[in-house]
């Protein structure tokens, strides 16, 4: 059962992509399913028997490799960390298959997708179960090629090629720095095992390297690979790029899953993070700026899927700074709750797109929500939830996420709390901005489309409404477990917290306006969206020309993208061209090159003085004959 | 003495000699002498795979010494003599050329159209220099077989190479070969001072410490240019963009292996202070290799350029990971080898694959083969993926273990050579954007072909290659974990003897 869940979408993988071209597109796609079904059943299975049941175990594959003293094997590691992971990933990854069925029904090649919609999914589940760094790596860089191929999914269009490229060389600048981790980790504990490191961490607390402390570089190092993967701010530039590729890729990679491995990364190292407190402390200020700067920049975008993405990025730095204030455990329940309502955010947009005969553009949509019901609803269920309002999924997780960072009662924490709190404020306005001028208003759609536009087939709708559900009843369920009285029993010491972190009693001590804040900030943010789109329409466009200047900033994502290709990526080609033009050409090949033109000119000289005729080698000899007498008569009188 | 009870080495070494031999001796009509001589030239270099596979599973993976020992006086009053023997460092490169050859002739099945049996030549007695080169025990026949393989090769560029070829062999010839010069002049230098050319027994005598700068820099004349390093690695794209498909692939695959095995077999055990003193110049070397040629592979509008200097960057890992001295690093250094010769191989004949089509190597004359050539597509980007050291595949074994070996000589030197991860993505994805994905614009490309059964043949055993080095490596590492850690130890001794004589 533990082994099911990782191999069976391997094996679904294999089937579709291999052979789906003999065994046609239906056998293809169906075969991944039901692979995904058997592998969500193991899941839950694994999770009942690991997390509720409390039998954490690894079981072993093979060795990777073993190089004096370095050993990396492959092996399952299933504690309650890990199945919380396999279960959420393959029961969230079945329900997309599933959806994927009606949503690409009108594609060319859907083996293809249905291959890498698995592969991806089994790369993730190595990611989770690692038990070493090395397979974490293998599973991190796995998820980084699905994206890729998924992204570039229809690789017809430029842009998409262009973003598919762009996700895998930015994830690759943060895995530098998690290769160089893994490297000081090896270098520091002479193991890149888990259960070796977390056992040596408090003997290497106050080991130093290059001036400072090894610990706290391992985990900053860690935490710049995890900000690829996580798109935290400054490696964020991909993630809205990547929503070129088939919308269920966007729910399930970019929302439920992948970008969440950095969170989990931090959470698995927890016992190393836990005693490097400048790294958290970092770790807080990035997540907190990342997500109020993504729930800025999601304020003014128009394309319904860039909406969600920058909410996903602003979701992330919640988790993030959750882990920085040392409640980890309210970081993994966030990315619990938000895969089942971001998941829904994303299918439910996928329903509208298609709809709409592929439109995305929320300026050109309003006024479908009697044609397209079911949708609707579902949509509205999963802003509730994105939003925090009470008693819906994400409620519960964001409010423990505020509270804890208030309870820190750091400077950095009070930040993590000011930024969430606007951030929150913003995500209510946003999810509004997008709810109100998607469905309501006037159709500004075309007449043509608007007669096209339909309630999509069951088999989209069935995993709609399982994840709805999802997204009203999950918090609730696993509050207890995640961050509630079953806290201990049920984590089973799986994410380490430190002697002197009590964050977790601390966040119920607060203060009783904390708890409030958010829901309440939260309906402000409803209330100023309904007045701006529903009541005054005309509002936003004045607003936009009267503050031009920051709605430009808004709207171009604060000029990040334009930073670094000026920074990065026009320096880096013109010094190709003068490495290659000048360096190579001109002077390493300029140098022999040069010489063999002088060799030839030297033999050229040289031929022109063998004319061949007698006369002129006499000539020469007699000259040399005299030269030479006269230097031994000249020597011969010395 | 022998694990095999005959001659095996020697037998590899010199069965395809007798292959070359049979197809000389072909008469007849030219398509009939054509085709004889490609099936004698498969079937010997068959033959002579099965028979390196005794290497494989008779070789004592837990021993560091030589094995499979053949000796023959020869020239006894000068101490040289014929003497073959393989160790973990050098089986697994025996093995790699016997199986990239029979590859390589399939790969020229039909590319080759004239003068076919002279072709099967020069491959045939190639394989011969190649192998012998790595089974050689004597420097003076290791001289013979490493010099020797630039005349076959050196054919083959000149004779059925593209446009530029006779400018692409003569700079190939020229640069090695001033190298090599050098150092035959320090192998003298060596004999003179140790009375015999024995390697085993070169590894017992002390080189002078002054002599010892001087040595090593005659042999780094000859094997940097052999790697390439940076700065002499220009003869590289020029031979590999003329040079026929095969002819790219046994030169990437096992010619440039040749230089960082010289490095392992002769620098570092038998100069051990010199390699020491002179390991930060090659760090730099190494690592400007690796951004500058990386950098330089972005701007190529050639395909078999790009992957060239692709090639240059990847061996300034190696030239890193030798130079770390440790396990990690030289363990790495070795399987980035190895996982090379198979990869960059196998994107040679995928840039092969193209040019029998189309008859170019322009980037830019493709695009959106994904949409007529799906099988081909899948194939390129497996060794795409690989050639970005993508874990589970071959080259990321090497890469990590020679990252983290570096890490513990030096963190900046490790971060230089990760760098690679990221410009190589660059340059092999821009390449694969461009090649396979997009919209067809060019008509003639809509009737290409996909793969035919025999290109299935050449690819699938290299697919297999590279996921097997990548997901089980052990069974390779196994090879060469205890010669490496004799290798160590014996230069940590050497030191370690040298400061301790200081200190008194």
């Amino acid at each position: 059962m533990l082994v099911g869940a990782v191999f069976f979408p391997l094996l679904g993988a294999a089937i579709s992509g291999l052979f789906g071209r003999w065994i046609g597109d239906r056998v293809a796609q169906w075969s991944t399913v039901i692979c995904m079904v058997l592998a969500a059943v193991c899941g839950i299975g694994a999770f009942a028997q690991v997390a509720l049941g409390g039998q954490p175990t690894t079981v072993p594959i093979v060795t990777w490799m073993e190089v004096g003293g370095l050993e990396a094997s492959w092996a399952l590691r299933y504690d309650t960390l890990s199945a919380v992971m396999v279960m959420m990933v393959t029961f969230i990854s079945t329900l997309i298959h599933l959806y994927s069925v009606g949503y690409m029904s009108h594609d060319a090649t859907p083996y293809r997708f249905f291959a890498y919609l698995s592969l991806f999914t089994f790369m993730m589940l190595m990611l989770v179960t690692a038990d070493n760094l090395a397979q974490l790596f293998f599973g991190w860089e796995g998820v980084g090629l699905a994206s890729y191929l998924l992204i570039g999914y229809w690789y017809e269009k430029e842009s998409a090629n262009v973003a598919a490229m762009k996700a895998f060389i930015v994830n690759r600048v943060g895995d530098l720095f998690f290769m160089l981790g893994v490297a000081l980790t090896f270098f520091v504990f002479g193991s890149i095992e888990f259960s070796i490191i977390f056992a040596a961490v408090p003997d290497r607390a106050q080991d130093i390297f290059l001036g400072v402390n090894a610990l706290e570089l391992i985990a900053v190092l860690l935490f710049l690979g995890a900000c690829g993967k996580s798109a935290q701010i400054g490696l964020h530039t991909w993630l809205p790029d990547a929503m070129e590729g088939p919308t269920p890729v966007s729910a399930l990679i970019h929302a439920a899953t992948m970008v969440t491995a950095g969170v989990f990364l931090v959470c698995r190292m927890s016992p190393v993070f836990e005693f490097a407190p400048t790294a958290l402390a970092l770790v807080t200020v990035v997540g907190a700026t990342t997500a109020f700067f993504a729930a800025t920049v999601g304020c003014v975008q128009n394309d319904i899927k860039r909406v969600i993405a920058y909410s996903t990025c602003s979701q992330l730095g919640y988790m993030f700074f959750a882990a920085g204030v040392g409640a980890y455990q309210v970081a993994m329940f966030h990315l619990f709750t938000h895969a089942f309502f971001k998941a829904l955010l994303f299918l439910g947009a996928g329903s509208v797109i298609h709809a709409m005969s592929d439109e995305q553009d929320i300026r050109k949509m309003g006024g479908i929500w009697t044609k397209i019901p079911i949708t609707y609803v579902v949509m509205w269920i999963g802003s509730l939830a994105l939003a925090g309002i009470p008693f819906f999924a994400g409620y519960y997780s964001k409010d423990a996420i505020l509270e804890a960072a208030f309870a820190a009662h750091s400077p950095v924490g009070m930040y993590a709390f000011i930024l969430g709190l606007a951030a929150a404020f913003l995500t209510a306005f946003y999810s509004w901005r997008l709810l109100i001028l998607t469905f309501h208003g006037a159709p500004r759609a075309d007449a043509h489309t608007m007669e096209h536009v339909h309630e999509s087939p069951w088999v989209m709708l069935f995993p709609l409404l399982v994840l709805a559900a999802g997204a009203i009843g999950v918090g609730y369920l696993f509050y207890p477990l995640f961050i509630g009285a079953h806290e201990q029993a049920f984590w089973q010491g799986s994410v380490f917290t430190g002697p002197d972190n009590h964050i977790l009693h601390d966040m119920h001590e607060v203060p009783g306006w904390v708890p409030i804040a958010p829901a309440a900030i939260g309906l402000a943010g409803i209330a100023l969206a309904y007045v701006m789109y529903m009541i005054a329409p005309e509002l936003p466009g004045r607003l936009a020309s009267r503050f031009r200047g920051l709605y430009l900033f808004l709207l171009n994502k604060w000029y990040f993208d334009e930073l670094y290709d000026a920074l990065f990526v026009r320096p880096a080609r013109r010094l190709a061209e003068v490495f290659w033009k000048v360096g190579d050409a001109r002077i390493i090949d300029g140098m022999p090159n040069g010489a063999a033109d002088l060799a030839v000119q030297a033999s050229r000289g040289a031929v022109r003085m063998q004319t061949g005729r007698v006369a002129n080698y006499a000539f020469a000899m007699i000259i040399g004959l005299v030269i030479f007498v006269s230097l031994f008569l000249i020597g011969f009188v010395r | 003495m022998n694990a095999a009870g005959f001659p095996l080495l020697s037998l590899i070494t010199f069965l395809p000699l007798a292959g070359a031999a049979i197809i000389m001796f072909v008469r007849g009509d030219e398509q009939v002498v054509a085709q004889n001589a490609r099936w004698t030239a498969l079937w010997t270099s068959l033959v002579v795979f099965a028979l390196s596979l005794i290497l494989w599973f008779q070789f004592d993976r837990s021993s560091a010494e030589f094995q499979f020992e053949e000796r023959l006086e020869w020239l006894p009053e000068f101490g040289v003599g014929y003497r073959m023997g393989v160790d973990g460092i050098s089986v697994l490169f025996v093995l790699l050329s016997t199986a990239l050859t029979p590859i390589c002739i399939l790969a020229s099945w039909e590319a080759i159209t004239a003068r076919v049996r002279e072709y099967m030549v020069a491959f045939l007695v190639l394989e011969t220099m190649m192998v012998g080169m790595f089974c050689a025990l004597d420097f003076v026949i290791f001289y013979i077989f490493f010099e020797g393989v630039l005349i076959p090769m050196f054919l083959i560029i000149g004779v059925w190479g593209g446009a530029r070829r006779v400018y692409a062999a003569f700079k190939f010839f020229l640069y090695t070969l001033l190298g090599s010069v050098l150092m035959l002049l320090a192998i003298l230098y060596l004999w003179y001072n140790a009375g015999t050319t024995d390697i085993p027994e070169l590894f017992n005598v002390e080189v002078p410490r002054a002599a010892q700068t001087w040595i090593f820099l005659a042999f780094l004349a000859s094997f940097a240019v052999k790697v390439p390093m940076w700065p002499v690695h220009t003869w590289l794209p020029d031979a590999h963009v003329e040079a026929p498909t095969a002819g790219s692939v046994i030169l990437a695959g096992v010619l440039l292996k040749m230089g960082a095995y010289g490095f392992l077999r002769f620098s570092l055990p038998m100069l051990p202070h010199a390699s020491a003193e002179f390991a930060p110049l090659i760090f730099v070397l190494s690592i400007v290799a690796v951004v500058y040629t990386s950098l330089v592979a972005l701007a190529q509008e050639d395909m078999k350029k790009l992957i060239a200097y692709s090639s240059v960057a990847h061996m300034g890992i190696v030239t890193l990971g030798i130079f770390t001295f440790n396990m990690q690093g030289l363990s790495g250094a070795l399987f980035t080898m190895l996982a090379h010769g198979v990869v960059s191989g196998a994107l040679f004949l995928c840039v092969g694959v193209l040019y029998d089509r189309v008859h170019s190597r322009e980037i830019a004359r493709y695009g959106g083969l994904a949409m007529i050539m799906p099988a081909y597509a899948l194939v390129f980007m497996v060794f795409t993926m690989a050639s970005v050291a993508l874990p589970g595949t071959a080259n990321f074994v090497g890469e990590f273990l020679v990252i983290l070996g570096a890490w513990r000589v030096n963190p900046w030197v490790a971060f230089g050579a990760a760098l690679g991860m990221i410009l190589g993505a660059a340059y092999m994805l821009y390449l694969y954007r461009r090649v396979a994905f997009g919209r067809i614009t060019r008509d003639d490309l809509r009737r290409l072909l996909d793969l035919s059964p025999r290109e299935y043949a050449v690819f699938t055993p290299l697919i297999l290659l590279t996921l097997w080095m990548g997901i089980y490596p052990q069974s390779f590492l196994s090879f060469f974990d205890a010669s490496v850690a004799a290798l160590v130890a014996r230069h940590e001794a050497a030191l370690g003897l040298a400061s301790r004589m200081a200190g008194m």
